[in-house]
This record gives structure tokens, C-alpha cells and sequence, in this order.
């Protein structure tokens, strides 16, 4: 395989892609914003933004992150001119980290036809300044790499699950940096989570982080171990989240953050995507692709997707590879899949062989190879309200020493 | 780890049961660490078999952590389900009442 090679920024980070995002800050200059990235007809020209009009500072955060991502080679913010989003503290933000920006304000720049036009002309302009960005040497503990499972069935938690967890512990292994999430499906694991943390104050965040997400879905009305899980063979709710919480593998936990953090080492992270607070907004993510957004925010330059019923989707700034649990799905979606990890339900192969293929899919994508969902050209991305405190100084234990 | 033939998956060297990846029938010929066991009866895809002679009050072990305990002796090879497991898991929001209890962990 050729040697991996990075994007070099300003903060010390490298990128795997060099992506030009065009960010609409509500959802009013969205269509504007899609139809920049429409002429541009550029496979690394994606489209991002968020449609609230009242100002959220979780969604500030999330598209600072995002624009300052270690795979965002450019920005072009697009504006309606009277939204809430606070445009020049996010220019000024990508400005600072070295990257070229441009804002274009729809009811200054004579509306849908002149702001698209002024538009495309940005993007070859920004283009060309990113492509102008160094290029180094990069190596495997450089990569921050996220998981999340999406479309679950009966064999995620034995086939998709479990092997990448086996890439995960390869990656920490080697230094490099994992987060997992999805705190609402490890009710049941907070106590084994916790026993797995490299320090007990930590242990007890985890704790407390599953106990707010527990009662968070139990206020908005999700049910959580349902019958149809034991016939499939699952006999406790404690089994059914190591299901999912598998795919962490065996690590010790360095470190719990929150959307946007980015992990101060090396080292497996938990993300705590329940918002803190009395719930206000609804649903923690409304669909995979807000965890995804979130994985990307914390700076993961990919992402593995494990599904046993078959998700298609892709994702703005950020490559994902996704693995297929069960070996029925993989033979209807196999143009959609990375991995077929089926073939451990069918015998064909250990988790130990597709951990290793995973691994090898992970760092093929960071040398430049296309993964499928990307090929395909999905670029799903959604953003919506939220709030956060800080995290605790026991979250980090790393970073306080 | 099993043998890429068996309709058995370990998914962890510390487990004492094992899934099934493809359904078994009663009078099945299973091998298990090595010991031929005749399974007892059907079980499908995704259920649990003892990897182990297991004890009532045994700590059921897969994906290497405790997913609950054994209500009832089995033998290698048997059926691990809710006729003879059950959850150890106490939601954290009614802990801290039963935890005071038990005097914590």
C-alpha cells in the first residue's frame, strides 16, 4: 500500500481529503448553497450548513469544527444577510487557521442567479488556493477514526460490531485516536464502560453520562429491550448493549468528550451526544448522519459504519466505510457495502480477518482511495439545535496530566 | 476460535457461552474446545450455547464482560436463554435507592 500522506494545517493536524465546503448558515440560502456545489460539479466540493435562524452556540461550535477539519482544504459561507449566525466569527475562525474563506450574503449580492454565479467563482478560487496546501508524511496514530451502527439487526452485535472493535483496539495499538458513542444503546454496560476507564473519576463520568442518556430517551418515549430482541436470541438488556458497544473493542477508555471536543491523544474516546439539561430540542440525533457530523466535529477523518439491514449513506467532509453484518443484506446492497462481514455468519471468515480488512479499508481510504458511499457521491449531512455544558477536568484525564 | 466450520462463534477468549451463526438441530454433532457434544435441541441463529458446564448464580461471560447470571444449571452445549438466565442490570436512575441497600459494589 502507498504511504500515507496528509494535508498539513495550521494546528498541527493532517487532513486526508482537501475539501471545499460551501456552508449555508439557515436554511433560507440553502438552495443557493446546493446549487454552488451542483455547478461546481467537484467530487470534493461538499455542501454543509444549519437551517435554524435563532442563534444556537452548540451549532456554532459544530460548523467552527467542521470548517477548521483537518479535511477542509477551503470555506464559502453563504448567508441570507439577516440570520442569527454569527458569519464573521466563523470567518474569522477559518481565516485564522490558515484556510481560505469567502462569504457571500445573498440579499447583498443581488440575489439567487448573481450569489450561485459569485458562487461557482469562489469555488475555483478556493480551489485553487487549497490545492496549494503542503502535503507530508502521515502515519497510522495520526488518524482519528469513529464508529457508529445505523439500521441494527440480530447480527451487528455479532459480526460488524465485534470486528470493528478488533480494528479499533490495532488502531489504539498504534496510537491512534478512536470514538465511539451512542450512550442511549449502552444502557446495561455503564458499569463494564466504567471498569475500563483509566481512571475511577473518570469511570464515574461514564457512569453519569449513561444514567442522563437513559433517562433522556425514557422522557422522550423510547422503549428499550423489546421482544423481538429476545427471539433473535438476546436475553438481557445488558447483552443487547454490548451488542453495540462492542465495537469499541477492548481498550482502555482514555477519555470521555462531547461534540465538537477533540481528543487531547491518542487513546479510545466515548462521545456524549445526549444534551445536557432539561431536554429542549427533541431528539439527541434525529438520524445517523447528526452522529456522524458529530464524530467529524470531534475530528475524525473516517468514519465505520456497521448496519445488519443496510444503510446506503455517506457523509460531507469525511469518508465512510461501511460494513454489512448480515451476509442476506450484503448480497442486496452489495454495491453499497465496504465490508461483507456476513462472511463471519456464514463461516467464510474470523473476526480477526475482517477486523484486518477493515483496518486495511481504513487506511486505503487515508492514502486517497475513493470508499464506496463517496464514490457514489452520497455527502448526507444534517445539523440541528442542542445544548452542552463543558466537560468535566475528570473526562480527560490525559489532558490534566 | 471456532473452526471456520462450526456453527459456533466465540467471540471472546474469556466467554462461557457461545453463538450460534447457523441453525442447529437436535441430535446435531457439535464440537465444543475440542469435546464432541450431540446438541440437545433446535436452536436458531443469534442464541446462546454453554461453552461450559455452568452453576445457578454463574456469571454468564460474552464479549468477554458479564451479561447477566445463570438461574439454572446447564451442561456444555446447552440451550442459554431466559428459562435459565437473567439480567443483573439495575437502571442507574433506581440505583442510588437499591444500591443503599445493598450497601454499594
Amino acid at each position: 500500500m502507498a504511504e500515507m500522506r496528509g494535508f498539513l494545517r495550521s494546528d498541527g493536524r493532517k487532513g486526508i481529503r482537501n475539501v471545499v465546503v460551501v456552508a449555508y448558515l439557515v436554511e433560507c440560502a440553502h438552495h443557493v448553497a446546493r446549487r454552488i456545489v451542483t455547478v461546481s460539479d467537484d467530487m470534493d466540493v461538499h455542501l454543509i450548513g444549519f437551517p435554524g435562524c435563532y442563534p444556537n452556540s452548540y451549532a456554532f461550535q459544530i460548523m467552527t469544527k467542521l470548517c477548521t477539519h483537518p479535511n477542509v482544504g477551503g470555506v464559502l459561507l453563504v448567508s441570507l444577510g439577516c440570520e442569527s449566525f454569527n458569519r464573521e466569527a466563523l470567518r474569522q475562525v477559518v481565516a485564522a487557521s490558515g484556510r481560505p474563506v469567502e462569504t457571500l450574503v445573498i440579499q447583498q449580492a443581488g440575489g439567487t442567479k448573481a450569489t450561485i454565479e459569485a458562487g461557482r467563482a469562489a469555488v475555483a478560487r478556493l480551489k485553487a488556493l487549497a490545492d496549494q496546501t503542503p502535503v507530508g508524511p502521515m502515519a497510522r496514530h495520526e488518524l482519528v477514526v469513529g464508529t457508529i451502527c445505523g439500521g441494527s439487526d440480530g447480527t451487528s452485535g455479532i459480526t460488524a460490531n465485534p470486528a470493528v472493535g478488533r480494528c479499533f483496539d490495532w488502531l489504539v495499538e498504534a496510537g491512534a485516536t478512536c470514538i465511539f458513542e451512542e450512550t442511549g444503546e449502552l444502557v446495561g454496560c455503564e458499569r463494564i464502560m466504567s471498569d475500563r476507564a483509566v481512571t475511577p473519576e473518570l469511570g464515574a463520568e461514564i457512569e453519569a453520562c449513561v444514567q442522563k442518556a437513559e433517562r433522556y430517551y425514557t422522557i422522550m418515549g423510547f422503549g428499550s429491550f423489546a421482544p423481538g430482541n429476545a427471539e433473535g436470541g438476546l436475553t438481557t438488556q445488558e447483552e443487547k448493549s454490548m451488542g453495540a458497544y462492542s465495537k469499541s473493542g477492548s481498550s482502555p477508555i482514555s477519555g470521555l468528550i462531547k461534540p465538537g471536543d477533540i481528543p487531547p491523544s491518542g487513546g479510545l474516546y466515548l462521545m456524549d451526544v445526549v444534551p445536557d439539561g432539561e431536554p429542549r430540542f427533541g431528539f439527541p440525533n434525529i438520524s445517523d448522519n447528526a452522529e456522524i457530523v458529530e464524530l467529524i466535529a470531534s475530528g475524525s477523518h473516517v468514519i465505520l459504519f456497521t448496519t445488519g439491514r443496510g444503510s446506503v449513506v455517506g457523509s460531507a467532509i469525511s469518508p465512510v466505510i461501511k460494513v454489512c453484518a448480515n451476509p442476506e443484506t450484503y448480497t442486496r446492497l452489495s454495491e453499497d457495502m465496504d465490508v461483507n462481514a456476513g462472511r463471519i455468519l456464514e463461516g467464510k471468515a474470523t473476526l480477526d480477518e475482517v477486523g484486518a480488512e477493515i483496518l486495511d479499508l481504513v487506511e486505503a481510504a487515508a492514502v486517497g482511495e475513493r470508499t464506496v458511499s463517496e464514490a457514489l457521491g452520497h455527502q448526507e449531512f444534517i445539523l440541528t439545535y442542542k445544548s452542552f455544558e463543558p466537560v468535566g477536568p475528570a473526562c480527560l484525564p490525559t489532558r490534566a496530566a | 476460535m471456532s473452526t471456520p466450520i462450526s456453527p459456533l462463534i466465540l467471540l471472546h477468549p474469556d466467554d462461557n457461552v457461545l453463538v450460534v451463526r447457523a441453525a442447529i438441530r437436535a441430535g446435531d454433532a457439535l464440537e465444543i474446545d475440542g469435546t464432541p457434544v450431540t446438541a440437545a435441541q433446535d436452536v436458531t441463529v443469534g442464541h446462546k450455547l454453554a461453552r461450559r458446564t455452568l452453576a445457578a448464580g454463574d456469571k454468564v461471560l460474552k464479549y468477554g464482560a458479564p451479561i447477566g447470571s445463570m438461574t439454572a444449571a446447564v451442561d456444555v452445549g446447552g440451550h442459554v436463554h431466559m428459562h435459565n438466565m437473567k439480567s443483573d442490570y439495575i437502571a442507574s436512575h433506581t440505583r442510588q435507592v437499591v444500591g443503599g441497600s445493598e450497601g454499594g459494589h
